[in-house]
């Protein structure tokens, strides 16, 4: 689960971790005041969107050319005068006001956003604070050492994947033993690898503690503060922050669940996981219906194989019955790309007649306008099979994956 | 001979009177398993399914010389199970359960490895292990297999039922089947049971499933490069065409900047000297390739 810069700063914050001041705003009045009340002389007005790359980023409206915007978000393009930024610096509670008015409502397009875009609807007016250096912190689990690792790198402010791919000596690793958090002589090694002083160390010390501590008590599956900055004064503080939580522990921080924003969710994703449904959007026009992710991977790189494109990623799970097969029909169906549908389910435990009984109940249900191919292996797959071939409905029975995929990317040239 | 588990296991089973927990421990008996008994705090003295129910592990241990567990505890108290197993002495710890959180799985991990070094984990969100005719403890359907002589080792579930199927209709029987989880955090990885395969007489070759995320299939690629592995070996990569960013299913199956790509994987797999299926309608058919050659 991810949240928003202004959600993740407040976190950071009553953790103990120093932020940069800030106040959300959702109207350009409501920005002016935040300016006016953080009594500072320069400011920063940040478009809120889970998506990165906001400063690069562009706010267009509804008639923008999209293909444009991402080319410029992404640097393809240069960008022309008086096109709003994701994120802008102002001097006045009058700029400010003017800043969160070319953002809100408007539709922030990044690299990262992809042409979708993603809709403004809070900005964060921050203080503009003396930056005297720029650096990076992050932290998430590395499957090799099997726990959570803390990095640090001096070069802050860029993308570090670049670092990581170029100088990876330049990002400090520390491995976190989560039953005892980040040790002293941790924090020390990091403050002379990122080369704090003076106060800085300090606070630096009193940073990272608190930083892993909230990282493992909050159940982080991914936290980067990009940049951390030092301060004239030796301040270090988070001028930014990304927070992604582990949503299987969520049940634990009902808090945190509750800063969920629907408006960033897919819809069609959000429904799924309602129904204990592992959906993913994609953009071809073969949707395809699957018990199992490694599976419905393999079904999804099947049908690219045989020349199809899938339309989504969809794991019913291990135990599909008719109420959650229906609800998977409806959310593949709803999008007019689709043209073929392929179910590809390996009865293990669930036996295939009870899966064919399932499917023909919700094809039932279901105006079925486009083909739908079905395979089904495992314990009764005969009766499974039998059933679906005698049911007198327009259902395509195939053997095997090769025969599986073949048959619905045949289905979906037919019928386009 | 096979690995971790054969016909003189002993299995109890942590969380046998919930639905799966029971379900499945039947299943489990009536493929052959030597089922002993079976925990649920707070039902210590019942019976089920023919077998002694005990309020805890070390309790089960000592009164039936359990060696294996397999766990269907939920979520939230599966992590505390898996460290009570190590801590009452059992070997091979099978853990099914899915939807652990990544932290509790990195405190039991660090934990069997502080104080339980020799315990086995499997998993957790696995389909279990399995050898063939002698003993299964997880979920997979048991008649989809055949005794023979082809170890398998898998991240996935039904994508490793897919394989085995493929195998089992060539012909081709299986010395082990080991399905790893796809966890971020997890108590065996690839590597591990590549050892135990080389070391196992009865396995003549290994047939392996990976998928986007992570590098376990490059750190296998990499033992067998190095000669850590000298055993014919093919593989599969499933998500090839899965895009960046996006969490297809499994917390491991993510794709995130410029590793943990299948193009990726395939490159150094295919580097190491293992046949890669290019189709997953192949995977059986490439383990046969790969034994041809060898």
């Amino acid at each position: 689960m991810k949240i928003h810069e202004y959600q993740g700063k407040d976190l950071l914050k009553a953790a103990g971790v120093a932020v940069q001041e800030g106040k959300v705003a959702s109207t350009p009045e409501e920005a002016a005041r935040a300016f006016e009340e953080l009594g500072c002389s320069l400011g920063v007005v940040k478009a809120q969107v889970h998506a990165g790359g906001r400063g690069k980023g562009i706010a267009i409206g509804p008639d923008a050319d999209r293909a444009e915007a991402l080319a410029i978000a992404s640097g393809q393009k240069p960008r022309p005068e008086g096109v709003a930024q994701g994120v802008q610096l102002v001097r006045s509670a009058e700029e400010a006001r003017k800043a969160a008015e070319s953002l809100l409502g408007k539709t922030l397009i990044t690299y990262q956003t992809g042409i979708d875009g993603a809709k403004i609807n809070k900005v964060l007016v921050a203080d503009g604070v003396e930056i005297t250096r720029e650096l990076y912190l992050g932290m998430a689990v590395d499957r090799a050492v099997q726990a959570p690792v803390l990095m640090a790198s001096t070069e802050g402010g860029v993308e570090i994947e670049e670092v990581a791919k170029k100088t990876p000596e330049k990002i400090h690793r520390e491995p976190i033993d989560v039953g005892f958090g980040l040790a002293d002589f941790q924090a020390r090694k990091l403050v002379k690898a990122l080369g704090l002083e003076g106060a800085a160390a300090k606070n630096g010390l009193v940073f990272f503690k608190n930083f892993v501590k909230f990282f493992i008590d909050s159940d982080c599956s991914l936290a980067e503060i990009n940049p951390l900055i030092v301060t004239d004064s030796g301040q270090v503080l988070a001028l930014d922050c990304k927070l992604n939580f582990d949503d299987n522990a969520m049940y634990r921080h009902k808090d945190i669940a509750a800063l969920l924003d629907p408006a960033e969710e897919d819809p069609n994703e959000m429904r799924a996981s309602e129904s204990g449904l592992s959906y993913v959007q994609l953009d071809g026009d073969i949707a395809c219906l699957v018990n199992g992710a490694g599976l419905a991977m393999s079904t999804m790189d099947v049908i690219k194989y045989h020349g199809g494109e899938p339309a989504n990623f969809l794991d019913v799970g291990g135990g599909a019955n008719k109420d959650q097969v229906l609800e998977a029909f409806r959310i593949l169906l709803s999008s007019d790309k689709v043209k073929a549908v392929l179910v590809n389910i390996f009865g293990g435990i669930m036996k295939c007649d009870i899966i064919a009984a399932a499917l023909l109940a919700a094809y039932d249900e279901i105006d079925f306008k486009v083909p739908l191919v079905v395979r089904l292996e495992g314990t009764n797959v005969e009766q499974g099979m039998k059933m679906l071939e005698e049911s007198g409905r327009k259902i395509i029975t195939a053997k095997g994956l090769t025969d599986a995929a073949q048959k619905v990317v045949a289905a979906a040239k037919g019928s386009a | 001979m096979s690995i971790l588990v054969d016909k003189n296991t002993r299995l109890i089973c942590q969380g046998i009177t919930g639905k799966a927990g029971h379900f499945h421990a039947e299943q489990c008996q009536a493929y052959g398993t030597n089922l002993v008994g079976g925990v649920t705090p707070g039902k210590g003295g019942q019976t089920t399914l023919g077998v002694p129910i005990f309020d805890t592990v070390e309790e089960a241990v000592k009164a039936t010389g359990a060696d294996a567990s397999m766990i269907f505890v939920p979520p939230p108290f599966a992590a505390d199970s898996i460290m009570e197993a190590a801590d009452a002495g059992i070997r091979v710890i099978i853990a099914i359960t899915e939807g652990i959180p990544v932290m509790d799985m990195a405190r039991a991990v660090a934990y069997l490895k502080a104080h339980h070094p020799t315990a086995r984990l499997i998993g957790p969100n696995c389909p279990g292990v399995i050898t063939p005719g002698q003993c299964k403890i997880g979920i997979m359907p048991g008649y989809i297999h055949k005794p023979g002589r082809v170890g398998v080792v898998s991240r996935s579930g039904t994508l490793t039922y897919e394989a085995v199927w493929q195998l089992t209709n060539l012909g081709i029987g299986q010395s082990t089947c080991v399905g790893i989880g796809g966890d971020p955090v997890n108590g065996t990885d690839f590597v591990a049971v590549l050892k135990m395969f080389q070391d196992d007489p009865e396995t003549d070759a290994v047939m392996m499933m990976g998928e986007i995320g992570g590098n376990a299939e490059e750190q296998a690629a990499a033992f067998k490069k190095s000669g850590g592995f000298t055993k014919p070996m093919a593989a599969f990569i499933a998500g090839q065409t899965a895009p960046p960013g996006k969490r297809m299913g499994h917390a491991g199956a993510i794709i995130s900047g410029g590793s943990g790509k299948a193009s990726d994987k395939i490159a150094a797999l295919e580097d190491a000297g293992i046949l890669v299926a290019k189709s997953p309608a192949d995977m059986g058919v490439t383990l046969q390739q790969a034994m041809q050659q060898a």
